[in-house]
């Protein structure tokens, strides 16, 4: 039978593998290796600190901030699985890869805000960059590992930086629509009254538009979760690297025990950054502003029967 | 009267290929055939007219008529495709960013038909927004945003959210935002047009009630006839992009430049029929010389009324209005002097026609209607001047017997 690669084949691979070896790591290693300092940075603090804290102040803490933003119901299960947690003995990874996780978020958000910013702003910008998310979300999450290496090395910087790229675009999606999706009529007025873009944007639409980026947020968050194993594959340690030895050895039980200990966190992580969206929704007033207000309204209504006495 | 705001030769075309759309329109081509040709729209075509300072100028017509587009190139929010638009001097249309945002800062507000109210800050914080923007401080801005919210009667709500507000009240705050920056000029567009039409009534008599002391230039757009003709100093209409007449509502309605215009005040007609009486009420006048400022202002409350008229002898001296009472001297003892009262009041004969109250009704200020002796028989406020025109046939028919007057009479010694 006849097929193309009887008359022509096409060395892809190696097409690909010059462009990387030949181009991009000598040329731009130095470059690729400053983006791994910040990373490096922040993922050390977090991961020194969260094993730092002893085990049942993080879970009050944890139960505390779970109770303020998603209610008592998952506040008892913030302690109820974090101990579960700590007696399977997979506490030092489960807070490794919390610190993995949040420094990738915490760079997410560094860079998808300001991108889902500017893209809200430009029809031309978000035209460019939609295809490019398109591919970041379609792209196995294997995939991204082989350059990732050639570039960064192995360990746990490869590691986040690979769950960075991975988790970047919902947040910037959000943030886009988030913003495109304010009133026209909110910004006409914020514009009628001589705001420039900045006022604009800090008073006006990113509070408006918060409750969408907390939902991509979220689902940011979600994707690291999910990438923790795959980025397990390179070096990066924490509850991934437990499920990969796990498998690698035929040890179902500690597998089983690794995915239980993601699941877990992902569940606490989703309640309170759901909980976060949905009270953006309602203007709960804060203890503080409470307390303002009594004193304002207070002062102002004793001003009010001053006048009224001298009136009389 | 000083010139405020010019509108020069002002064109907006929505499409790509604006000078072709510009010329087309030059060689006399409408609006649909540009928009059949082309698929440009024009939105507003070679506008002209001047507003004076402290006059409220009224754009009138239909839906899609181009009166949005038009006040919109006002303040810049949209920009005009050509001409000249010129307040104090300065062309809005040819401004830079910087320079339009001066303007906006400091010349321009606006009022919104959906209010357009910040659902994240509180009223206070949604009124002095214009101010944050500016950079005033804190406490002046607070200080100055319950200032405006007590013009509007809304200083109390002042810590509560937008959404806990009836439509009326989310207007009002939106007025209050207007106001609160003291701009010059207030664009308004279609401001009352959501509230229901009872609502409607009360915020168009009390915008005349603040305007008589504000004296702000007002750009104020509806499609509404009647709030145009009872509102407005003068009125333009348009139609298709144009503006086919600029005048006062008496010119508008006795001598209506076209048959759109004139289709426009047919229904006006029943106006020219029914005479003052019809919206009359019991004068309720207070003595000169007898009654108290505290008197004055508690028979305000009780008849809720803005205004009341003051008589000497049964002739009418002035009128004294509620505001100008508590804003001034706490003195609740004194007697009405000459210095409360407004002595520059509207009166008309016994017999005048609804619709030659209009001209008076933008004062503010009730009207009073004085017998042959100049005593002052009966009073017309504003707000029912306005119950009036909302009110349907059947009703108004019946209203107009119970003053004693023949409508068909009446329809027929003008047909
Ligand atoms: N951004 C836009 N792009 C294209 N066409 C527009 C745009 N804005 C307005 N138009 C068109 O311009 C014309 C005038 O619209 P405009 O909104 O000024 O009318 P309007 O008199 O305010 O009507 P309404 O009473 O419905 O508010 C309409 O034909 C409208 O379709
Ligand atoms: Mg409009």
């Amino acid at each position: 039978m006849f097929s193309p690669a009887d008359i022509v084949t096409i060395p892809f691979g190696d097409w690909v593998n010059e462009f990387v070896r030949g181009f991009l790591v000598p040329n731009f290693r130095g470059f690729f290796q400053t983006i791994e300092v910040p990373v490096e940075f922040v993922m050390e603090w977090l991961n020194s600190f969260f094993n730092w804290v002893p085990m049942v102040v993080f879970t009050l803490v944890m139960a505390l901030i779970a109770w303020r933003t998603a209610g008592k119901a998952n506040a008892i299960f913030a302690i109820i699985a974090l101990a579960f947690v700590d007696m399977i003995q997979l506490w030092g990874d489960t807070m490794t890869t919390l610190a993995m996780v949040l420094t990738a978020v915490v760079f997410c958000a560094i860079v998808g805000v300001p991108v889902g910013i500017l893209a809200a702003g430009s029809d031309r910008f978000l035209k460019v960059i939609r295809p490019i998310l398109d591919i970041m979300q379609t792209i196995p999450s294997f995939v991204y590992l082989v350059p990732i290496v050639m570039l960064f090395g192995v360990g746990s910087v490869p590691g986040v930086i690979a769950t960075i790229i991975f988790a970047l675009p919902p947040i910037i999606r959000l943030t886009n629509l988030g913003i495109r999706q304010v009133p026209e009529d909110l910004v006409e007025a914020a514009e009628s009254f001589g705001s420039t873009r900045w006022q604009k944007l800090i008073d006006v639409q990113l509070p408006l538009a918060m409750r969408t980026i907390m939902a991509g947020l979220n689902q940011t968050l979600m994707l690291a979760l999910s990438m923790s194993v795959i980025a397990a594959l390179i070096g990066a340690g924490g509850l991934g690297l437990v499920v990969n030895t796990g498998l690698g050895r035929l040890d179902v039980g500690r597998a089983t025990a690794g995915g239980v200990g993601i699941v877990i966190i992902a569940i606490i992580l989703d309640r309170i950054t759901q909980g976060l969206a949905e009270r953006k929704q309602v203007h709960t007033t804060s203890l503080w502003q409470t307390l303002r207000g009594f004193f304002q309204s207070s002062s102002s209504s004793a001003k009010e029967k001053q006048l009224a006495e001298k009136a009389g | 009267m000083a010139e405020k705001l010019s509108v020069r030769n002002v064109y907006k075309i929505f499409g790509g290929d604006v000078d072709t759309a510009l010329s087309q329109l030059e060689n006399g081509e409408t609006k649909e055939t540009i928009f059949a040709e082309t698929g440009m729209t024009v939105g507003v075509q070679d506008a002209n007219f001047t507003v004076n300072e402290g006059e409220i100028f009224v754009i009138m017509g239909l839906s899609g008529s181009g009166k949005s587009t038009l006040v919109r190139m006002l303040n810049g929010l949209i920009e005009p495709s050509s001409g000249e638009i010129l307040i104090d001097g300065d062309d809005v249309a040819k401004a830079d960013t910087n320079k339009l945002r001066k303007i906006r800062r400091s010349k321009l507000a606006m009022v919104f038909q959906h209010f357009a109210l910040f659902p994240h800050k509180t009223v206070a914080d949604n009124v002095a927004y214009g101010l944050k923007v500016k950079g005033v401080g804190r406490s002046e801005r607070r200080e100055r945003a319950l200032k405006a919210l007590g013009q509007v009667g809304l200083r109390p709500h002042a810590d509560t959210y937008t959404s806990e507000l009836s439509g009326g009240m989310q207007q009002r705050v939106g007025l209050a935002r207007g106001l609160a920056t003291e701009s010059d000029i207030l664009l308004m567009d279609e401001p009352f047009s959501a509230l229901d039409p009872l609502i409607r009534r009360d915020m168009q008599g009390e915008l005349l009630e603040l305007q008589r002391s504000l004296q702000k230039t007002i750009i104020f757009i509806t499609h509404d006839l009647d709030e145009a003709l009872i509102l407005g100093d003068r009125i333009a209409i348009m139609k298709d992009g144009r503006i086919v007449q600029t005048g006062t509502a008496r010119q508008i309605v006795d001598e209506p430049a076209d048959d759109y215009v004139a289709a426009f005040t047919q229904d006006i007609d029943r106006a020219r029929v029914l005479t003052a009486e019809t919206a009359a009420v019991e004068p309720e006048a207070l003595r000169y010389g007898e009654a108290t400022v505290g008197e004055a202002l508690r028979r305000m409350e009780e008849l809720d009324r803005n205004a009341l008229f003051v008589t000497d002898n049964g002739k009418p001296v002035g009128v004294v209005a509620y505001r100008d009472l508590v804003a001034d001297g706490h003195d609740r003892e004194a007697k009405l002097a000459d210095e409360r009262m407004c002595t520059d009041f509207p009166t008309v004969p016994h017999g005048t026609s609804l619709r030659d109250l209009y001209g008076f009704a933008s004062s503010g200020l009730p009207i009073g209607i004085v017998s042959d002796e100049g005593k002052l028989d009966r009073v017309v406020e504003a707000r029912a001047l306005f119950g009036q025109l909302a009110t349907s046939p059947e009703e108004e028919q019946a209203a107009a017997e119970r003053s004693g007057h023949d409508p068909a009479q009446g329809q027929a010694a003008t047909a």
